[in-house]
């Protein structure tokens, strides 16, 4: 009989790295529909490309730097990458611009750093600060939802659109994006930064038509929704312990906290802190970007802190800064202070000074 | 004495101020959005490290060691300030694309760096070759990591070659290609540390290359010299 010996903890999950990303994988799923119900058939065309350009890339990379290959593809680490990407971009965006995005994700800031477990950015991210900052026009031209637009692109005119820049009946994006009744609509975020810059308080920004129809009025259509069933991935996630509660709790209080001081202070130039948390990509980033254990902190208090700066400077950025999301420059912000957050959070080993609380004996 | 061959190859390749002594960063990074912009700045700063290195070379029997530093940066001011109006004069639109870093090129470590670690122990000659060669090289690096971020982000090379070479050089913009969304990124000052990391590192891979033949050809000739100490 075979006995095996090992030391503790006896008990445990046994989960590789490939089981934990496909989790994260089948936990994006209730978003990425309501995402795709809203946002049209964009978003599911550019996640095949993005994930299959993050495999080819990481491939690519792997054999240049003599790695082995189809043990680091098979994590599908370059797979979840690639769908965070695709989620993240406007679903119309054109294709090279999406893979350029996926080559800066996985061959700038993973591999060049040494790969999976060396990052200290988080790739995903890295790709939309990439694109945000090169290609900015093409980057904030969202399409109204479907229940507000005037003309929805069917499969085939998203494909077209993706990778021709026009629909087959020959619009362009910015046409689509004006076509329902000539007024142009902007994601909520955007209304509400564009309206203060021309003098439209909060309250005003919220009577225009993007806001209508949503589940609660400051959320805007489908943005809240969307919100809402990647807030039930992200839970499903914290119930199975795939991740922890501390980021994504200090993150979405801190959010609430910070947007509720402004709001309080100033109620018509300060968005409400509900507003904040089911727009853009709050709750995405609270329960599937901030938490990568790679870039995020790992002690315990440290992941309360990351997450909770990670919301102040979402407030933030958004208020005060140039652009109108701020998810992914706060956690790449935050993913450079994390060495310093775990050397100031390191666990007290156990025994180690005990007797400074008990005095000497 | 001096081996003006050694003197080229430190200057333009081992000992390269921009990629080996990672100094001068500052300028390198911030104004080599075009190719001409950077050539433009290389140009200038090779002149001033020509002139400081022989004028410091002239010197260096007279200056007392004591107040060396701030002779030799009076020395490159004095220059900088020189080469400063001659391009206002006659480089006048390069003058302002350049900006505050003409005038800062009295604060680039590379000068004040040979100044104190080569021409103040040299004579002239080799003190203006020394100059001669790292200015090139720190132009090379220039104009290449200029080169580089103009084709990714604008499609075009050579754009504004007038505003360095007057009006004869109108129409040498070569246009690689167009788009309505060029590539900002390689534009903007993240696109100057990446490309900057880029060619470190490809050079760091010739040198390897370089080393790992070189063993190869020792390894083969310790063979013969082999004796009972090893």
């Amino acid at each position: 009989m075979k006995l095996s010996l090992s030391s503790s903890p006896h008990q445990r999950v046994k989960r590789d790295t490939g089981q934990v990303m496909r989790m994260v994988i089948y936990a994006m799923i209730p978003g990425m529909i309501a995402q795709s119900l809203f946002f049209g058939w964009g978003m599911l065309i550019q996640s095949v490309i993005a994930v299959i350009s993050a495999l080819v890339f990481e491939g690519l990379i792997l054999y240049l730097r003599n790695r082995p290959i189809e043990r680091t593809l098979t994590d599908y680490s370059a797979v979840l990458t690639g769908l965070l990407i695709a989620i993240s971009i406007p679903p119309t965006l054109p294709w090279w611009m999406t893979v350029t995005g996926v080559f800066f994700a996985i061959a700038v800031a993973k591999q060049v750093y040494g790969g999976l477990g060396f990052n200290i950015f988080n790739p995903a991210m890295i790709a939309y600060v990439v694109l945000l900052i090169s290609f900015p026009a093409a980057m904030s031209l969202w399409l109204p939802p479907t229940t507000h637009a005037g003309i929805t692109p069917s499969f085939f005119d998203s494909f077209s659109l993706i990778f021709t820049g026009f629909t087959t009946s020959g619009y362009d994006v910015t046409q689509l994006k004006t076509i329902a009744d000539g007024v142009t609509m902007a994601t909520p975020l955007d209304t509400l930064k564009t309206g203060l810059t021309q003098g439209v308080t909060y309250s005003e920004s919220l009577t225009k038509p993007i806001f209508d129809g949503g589940f609660f009025e400051a959320a805007g259509a489908g943005w809240g929704i969307v919100s809402i069933a990647y807030l039930l991935g992200g839970l499903y996630l914290w119930k199975t312990r795939i991740i922890s509660w501390h980021i994504p709790g200090g993150m979405l209080i801190s959010v609430f906290v910070c947007a509720s001081l402004l709001h309080l202070v100033n109620a018509d130039y300060y968005a409400s802190p509900l507003f904040h948390l089911f727009n853009g990509a709050v709750m995405v980033g609270a329960f599937f970007i901030a938490t990568d254990p790679v870039s995020a902190s790992t002690t315990p208090k440290g992941r309360i802190i990351f997450g909770a700066a990670i919301g102040f400077w979402i407030v933030i950025i958004r208020t005060f800064g140039g652009y109108p999301d701020a998810v992914a420059f706060a956690v790449i912000i935050m993913n450079m202070a994390v060495p310093l957050i775990d050397y100031y959070t390191r666990p007290r080993v156990y025994g180690k000074n005990a007797d400074k609380g008990r005095g000497k004996y | 004495m001096t081996d003006f061959r050694d003197l080229s190859l430190q200057g333009l390749w081992k000992n390269n101020p921009a990629l080996v002594q990672l100094l001068g960063l500052c300028p390198l990074l911030a104004v080599t959005a075009t190719f001409i912009n950077g050539l433009g700045l290389g140009l200038a700063t090779m002149l001033v490290l020509i002139g400081s290195n022989v004028t410091v070379s002239l010197v260096r029997n007279l200056v007392r060691n004591e107040i060396r530093i701030p002779v030799f940066v009076m020395i490159i001011a004095a220059f900088v300030t020189i080469i400063q109006l001659i391009m206002n004069a006659f480089t006048y639109e390069l003058y302002l694309a350049l900006g505050i870093f003409i005038p800062l090129i009295v604060t680039n470590c590379a000068i004040i760096g040979r100044a104190e670690a080569f021409a103040s122990k040299n004579g002239p000659l080799a003190s203006a070759y020394d100059g001669l060669m790292m200015g090139l090289g720190f132009t090379a690096v220039l104009v290449i990591l200029g080169g580089m971020r103009e084709i990714l982000g604008a499609g075009t090379l050579l754009a504004g070659a007038d505003r360095l070479f007057g009006p004869i050089a109108e129409n040498w913009t070569v246009v690689l290609f167009s788009t309505e969304n060029p590539f900002l990124l390689a534009v903007l000052p993240p696109g100057a540390f990446l490309g900057m990391g880029l060619l470190i590192a490809i050079k760091n891979i010739i040198d390897a290359k370089i080393a790992a033949q070189q063993t190869v050809t020792t390894e083969k000739a310790a063979r013969v010299r082999v004796t009972a100490e090893s």
